[in-house]
């Protein structure tokens, strides 16, 4: 039985002076026990909102709907008190910004120790010495003086490693991470990365990788979900959707990673890196048709007037793409 | 696969419209405010009503109608805000209190807007030194508690009309000056200011032409902040009865007066009190207003 | 920190000196001497005055003994009150003014700090709709105005049975509490007005901020998230206001002691005034600068100190 299953879940915020916007759309999608979830888009793809709206930690105006079921129960639905009760315990959350993450008024022993003790209801004393084993346990040095000192006394690479041993104190079945590099010098990237990849491996903590990385999926992620404007675009496990890109869209972020070869052997050093050329819609912005139409190289007028959905792709196990061009099309301007 | 031409589809070429001035398209939008218009107007009358009104009433703020003494605010018969002890008519003294209270809140607003602006002008343009001395002293300035220097002042130097608004514009024009100050810091920055120096303009002419003009939408809204805090300034020493002094009245005068006979005329208080409240309340929402109507020029 | 401490504290003495120079010549230079309305005084009373409080030395000698007296903590005689030095006068005013006044800056930072957060965290509810309103109200209505409504309200149509008032309309009597509640009310809706505007502004930009949504992603419930993370942060915008009140509480110590004819500093000061005591108005002027100073100088240290990203 999966660990997390969402189905159809969609994120709406009120605005003032104008009709609302649909931020997120009948997104789906399974996270099994231990397994590590990549969840790619570009900036206001709504990926971020996919998983707020797990938590409840969507603004005032936000709105979700659809059903989360965990534990037997419907997260969206549940009050933010009973939601307390599930979060920082059973389903941990790393932010993107390690500076602006953590308190800047108390020190990190007092933000490590006080989930401890508030899920588990230890004493702050023995809260505090699992803290400082966690904080070796993420490769802080002289953690036990370092944990009476405050966030700004820190790196940016060790705050954001403090907030990964912060959430997983507690031992959650699933780790939420919102893009938990994309603020931090590329070589530690690497090292977040790896310290993810480690405590998978040794707790079994299912993992929700959020980012707009695509390298730094392929080092993590057993599944992956692509999403565009607000919806996924394709959904399939790492392997496959590396090997055999089936929507444009993801196609057209995989061919934008810059490589050392040219994928061919080649090196031609002159080449222009490739994009995809345009930009993607506003959120909220109403659109009739594939809402990536207007940079696909595949468009055709059905694009443009129908809506495509997820359909799941013939001969991969837990493949999905939504996209009204059929594959082999997709294949053949690989060739 | 190479990267697809770009086929976003071309916008509509939108129609053109009428080029608008940042002075207009504030004005516009100060128009939008409503909150901002209605205390517009609502000053509008006041300030009509105080320096016009007595042309069309009959009273004098000190003339006695010893046939009604002490009667309450009535709207038949002559005195709509009633009359003191000594049968002067309340809503004339009320209007010519007014008049005095503006005069001074304009004024004073005047003559402190000039030293500020002079002063914050001068310091963000010269920097170095030069700034950091002057800045210093704005900011001893502001420790100084500046109503006892004035009681003291006003004790001192007498209490002709003048001389009150000397002494409050004495300390009103520091928040000015630093306003003034940080404006004029990031024009200097600015390419046309480096124009008009390789172009010989001196350094005077350079504060005058050049940057002043441009801090004029700083300097209004810190003058709408500034009047209310000048009346309330004068309002208080003439509370303290070392404000205006006899035969002249203003509000706050007409406000000791009437504290002092609460128990049997509170109208005294209270018609007086209502007109300073509603003057200030309607200046602060100018205010507003314009500091939102001209913050959008900016952006 | 220290070298910041050191720097800040510095400043004080120029500030002071200038201050007190000022007003020493203003005081001296304008036209009539304090003894010229005693029209009876004999040549010999007069010379012996004029010894006695200096004034038939140079200017400048006066000046400098002046300020030597100062720095022992002299203020000086009272020019009025021929009997009574300055020092006396300033005790027994302070207790009145500290009484009523130093009382009512806590009272208003406590309440003020509440209804800030109250209406921060039921945003747009009907909280903050009354805390923004009396928030206005202080704003707007000046305290020379607010204070005779009250004193209206709570001595002349709210009476006791003995035809008295409610509670007494103003003066001293025996510094007993009826004497000083109303002048407290006064300061302190005034101040309210301000810090909870302040703390309402600074608590809601606290709690949309980054570290408050980890907080909350750590299942922390709401009463520890305001607490706990919310309110230190909040409060230092609050901490720089109180510089700036203990200024206005001088004017508003002023104000309200003339409503209410309590024999404090601020009556001290205009009567003194009045009464052209330039020795007592100085010495006034003085105490009050260097209180101002100083207190300025404590709510600088004091958010340097709350915040653990200054230090040194």
């Amino acid at each position: 039985m999966a660990l997390l299953e969402v189905k159809d879940l969609g994120v709406r915020f009120a605005r003032r002076d104008a009709a609302p916007v649909d931020a997120v759309q009948r997104v789906s999608f399974t996270l099994e026990k231990g397994k590590t979830l990549g969840i790619v888009g570009e900036s206001g793809s709504g990926k971020s909102q996919t998983v707020m709206a797990l938590l409840g930690l969507l603004p005032g105006n936000g709105q979700a709907s659809g059903e989360a079921l965990y534990g037997g129960r419907n997260l969206l639905a549940l009050s933010q008190r009973e939601l307390n009760l599930i979060r920082g315990d059973r389903i941990g959350m790393v932010f993107q910004d390690p500076m602006t993450s953590l308190n800047p008024f108390l020190t990190v022993e007092r933000q490590m120790t006080e989930g401890l003790q508030l899920h588990r209801g230890i004493s702050r004393r023995d809260a505090r010495q699992k803290a400082i084993e966690a904080l070796q346990r993420v490769w802080i040095p002289d953690a036990a003086r370092r944990i009476d000192r405050y966030p700004h006394e820190f790196s940016g690479g060790m705050r954001q490693r403090v907030t990964i041993a912060t959430a997983l104190l507690t031992e959650p079945e699933i780790l939420i991470a919102d893009e938990p590099t994309t603020a931090l010098d590329v070589t530690v990237q690497a090292q977040i990365i790896e310290l993810l990849r480690e405590l998978n491996r040794e707790l079994g903590t299912a993992i929700i990788l959020i980012t707009h990385d695509m390298g730094v999926v392929a080092g993590l992620a057993d599944d992956v979900m692509v999403m565009y404007a607000g919806r996924t675009v394709e959904r399939a496990t790492a392997q496959a959707l590396f090997e055999n890109p089936t929507h444009p869209y993801t196609r057209g972020l995989l061919d934008a990673l810059p490589r050392i070869d040219d994928g061919d052997g080649t090196h031609d050093i002159d080449a222009p890196l490739r994009t995809i050329a345009g930009n993607p819609p506003a959120p909220g912005e109403a659109i009739e048709g594939c809402a990536f139409a207007p940079r696909c190289a595949l468009a055709k007028d059905q694009c443009r007037s129908t809506r495509p959905e997820l359909e799941p792709i013939a001969g991969e196990k837990d493949g999905w793409r939504a996209c009204l061009r059929p594959v082999d099309e997709m294949m053949e301007v690989v060739r | 696969m190479n990267t697809s031409p770009s086929t976003t589809a071309p916008t509509a070429a939108a129609a053109p419209r009428r080029s608008r001035s940042p002075l207009e398209l504030a004005f516009r939008h100060f128009l939008r405010n409503r909150a901002a218009l209605v205390s517009l107007v609502i000053l509008g009358l006041i300030i009509i009503a105080c320096f016009v009104g007595p042309l069309f009433l009959s009273n004098d703020p000190t003339a006695n109608d010893w046939g009604a003494i002490s009667i309450p605010p009535t709207l038949s018969g002559q005195h709509w805000f009633g009359t003191d002890e000594l049968g002067r008519d309340l809503l004339v003294r009320t209007l010519a209190g007014g008049r005095v209270s503006l005069e001074v809140g304009l004024l004073g607003t005047l003559v402190s807007g000039l030293i500020g602006v002079a002063w914050g002008a001068t310091a963000g343009y010269i920097g170095g030194r030069t700034d950091a001395v002057m800045m210093r002293i704005v900011d001893m300035m502001y420790a100084i508690p500046y109503m006892l220097i004035a009681i003291l002042m006003m004790t001192l130097l007498g209490r002709a009309f003048y001389l009150v608004v000397l002494t409050i514009s004495a300390f009103s024009w520091l928040d000015m000056a630093r306003v003034v100050r940080g404006q004029t810091l990031s024009l200097r920055t600015r390419e046309f200011i480096d124009a008009a120096r390789a172009t010989g303009v001196s350094t005077p002419g350079i504060i005058l032409r050049h940057i002043v003009p441009n801090l004029l939408g700083v300097v209004v809204v810190y003058a709408t902040v500034t009047v209310p805090g000048i009346v309330l300034t004068e309002s208080v020493l003439s509370f303290l009865g070392l404000g205006v002094q006899e035969p002249m009245t203003s509000w706050g005068v007409l406000i000791n007066d009437g504290a002092q006979k609460l128990e049997s005329m509170p109208w005294l208080l209270l018609c007086p009190a209502v007109m300073l409240c509603v003057t200030l309340y309607c200046v602060n929402f100018v205010g507003d207003g314009l500091r939102d109507a001209l913050d959008t020029k900016e952006r | 920190m220290l070298a910041y401490a050191l720097r800040r504290t510095l400043w004080v003495i120029p500030t002071v000196l200038a201050v007190i120079t000022v007003c020493y010549l203003m005081l001296h230079a304008t036209p009539g001497g304090p003894f010229d309305t005693e029209k009876h005084l004999s040549a010999a009373t007069l010379a012996n005055l004029n010894a006695k409080y200096h004034l038939d030395q140079p200017l400048w000698k006066q000046y400098l003994l002046y300020l030597n007296a100062l720095l022992h903590g002299d203020l000086g005689p009272s020019v009025r009150y021929v009997d009574w030095s300055v020092n006396d006068l300033v005790s027994k005013a302070l207790p009145v003014s500290l009484g009523v006044g130093g009382l009512s800056v806590p009272i208003a930072l406590v309440i003020g700090v509440l209804l800030g957060t109250a209406a921060a965290v039921r945003r747009d509810g009907i909280t903050d709709r009354i805390v923004m309103l009396l928030g206005n109200v202080g704003n707007v209505i000046p305290p020379f105005v607010l204070g005779p409504i009250l004193v209206w309200v709570f001595a002349i149509l709210l009476k006791r049975s003995d035809g008295h008032g409610w509670l007494p309309a103003g003066g001293w009597g025996d510094g007993g509490w009826r004497y000083r509640v109303l002048p407290m009310a006064l300061l302190v809706i005034i101040n309210v007005s301000s810090i909870a505007r302040v703390m309402r502004g600074s608590m809601i930009e606290v709690l949309s901020g980054n570290f408050i949504r980890t907080a909350r992603a750590k299942g922390m419930p709401g009463h520890v998230i305001v607490l706990r993370h919310a309110l230190k942060p909040a409060l230092m915008p609050v901490v720089s206001l109180l510089g700036s009140i203990c200024i206005s509480s001088i004017t508003a110590a002023v104000v309200t002691e003339s409503v209410f004819a309590l024999p404090g500093l601020g009556q001290l000061v205009v009567d003194g005034a009045i009464n052209r005591d330039y020795t007592l108005v100085l010495g006034l002027v003085v105490l009050t600068t260097v209180t101002a100073v100083v207190f300025n100088l404590l709510v600088d240290l004091a958010y340097a100190w709350l915040d653990p990203r200054i230090r040194y």
